[in-house]
């Protein structure tokens, strides 16, 4: 019994390095989204390109989409945009726009010069949309099924690496089910 | 001494400049403002997160503060407040998440430390108490030779 207890401190030791090596790597600031197999909420807002048109969620029907959160003020969605272009391009994946908080100049201007990548951009000044959708930083990706249920929130900036080991899994598995 | 006054009223006018950062509701009553401050206070920004929404300044606090100042004014309850933000932001906006599968340990974990650490004083206390009464202080080869001593003693002072 009491050379059990001699071992007492190094189980403990193990005990809680496997609950503080399970933390390492997570990242505590990307959180899942409330409204995975959610429906996409429903909202009424103008085009960004066309302001007489009005978008709403009718708008996600009918295919798999991703819908893009961006903003000309947010650094890290330049950062993603090329990808976004080589995504819409060479994949051939139908993204929506949702301008966050931004400029109507700004970001026409901003698609002008960078490309456009988008299918419809939403055009959300205020952000009630984006606040529905429980955006708390710009660049976020929903991918979003066939019948306008969200299906997957990625927070943070959209590659090739994130394209393939995150993105295309559930766009496969969404259009499977779909 | 100027520099001194100079310095202060510096310090003054900064706080004036922090003033409107915090947008001003108005409220009914004192109770009510109460009940917005009690809720700000329970919700977690979800962007910066070791912050509630009252102390945060990052937009998306400004929007959540709003909003529940805005359902208030509609008349929603505390529980519909903060449901319908957990509906857009997560269980992680509550700074007391529900008692579920996944915050079982959370919640559970100071009771299993209290217990966990209990069980380990009355280990000492009960180990301690049994090596008191259980084991003879002396072996009876001691006992013996005590005795005898004693024994000893006595027939030298009778002597």
């Amino acid at each position: 019994m009491k050379r059990f207890w001699l071992f007492m401190p190094l189980i403990v030791a193990v005990i809680v390095g496997v609950v503080l090596f399970a933390g390492i790597g997570k990242d505590p600031t990307k959180l899942d989204s409330a409204l995975v197999g959610k429906p996409v909420p429903a909202f009424s807002l103008e085009d960004l390109n066309k302001p007489e048109n009005s978008l709403n969620e009718s708008l996600f029907q009918g295919e798999v989409t991703l819908l893009n959160v961006w903003g000309t003020w947010c650094p890290a969605c330049r950062d993603e945009h090329a990808d976004l272009m080589w995504l819409a391009r060479e994949k051939n994946v139908v993204i929506i726009g949702l301008n966050y908080k931004d400029s109507r100049d700004d970001a026409l201007v901003w698609l002008d010069r960078l490309g456009d990548p988008y299918r419809k951009v939403i055009y959300d000044p205020k952000g009630t949309l984006g606040f529905d959708l429980g955006v708390y930083g710009a660049p976020e990706t929903f991918v979003i099924d066939a019948s306008g249920v969200v299906r997957y929130r990625h927070v943070g900036v959209v590659n090739g690496e994130v394209w393939e080991q995150i993105l295309l899994p559930v766009i496969n598995d969404a259009r499977e089910k779909g | 001494m100027l520099r001194i006054i100079c310095f202060l009223t510096a310090i003054l006018a900064s706080g004036l400049s922090y003033g409107d950062v915090a947008a001003v509701y108005d409220f009914d009553s004192l109770s009510e403002e109460q009940r917005y401050q009690d809720l700000i206070a329970e919700l977690r920004c979800p962007k910066c997160q070791n912050q509630n929404i009252a102390d945060s300044n990052s937009p998306i606090s400004k929007d959540m503060r709003n909003a529940v100042y805005q359902m208030m004014l509609d008349g929603a309850s505390n529980e519909e407040i903060v449901e319908s933000l957990v509906g857009r932001f997560g269980e992680f906006v509550k700074y007391k998440p529900d008692l579920d599968s996944r915050t079982f340990m959370l919640w559970a974990t100071p009771a299993i430390a209290v217990l966990g650490g209990l069980l380990v004083v009355a280990g000492v206390v009960v180990r301690s108490r049994r090596a008191g009464t259980t084991a003879p202080a002396l072996s009876a080869e001691e006992q013996a030779r005590i005795d005898k001593m004693l024994a000893n003693r006595d027939q030298n002072d009778n002597g």
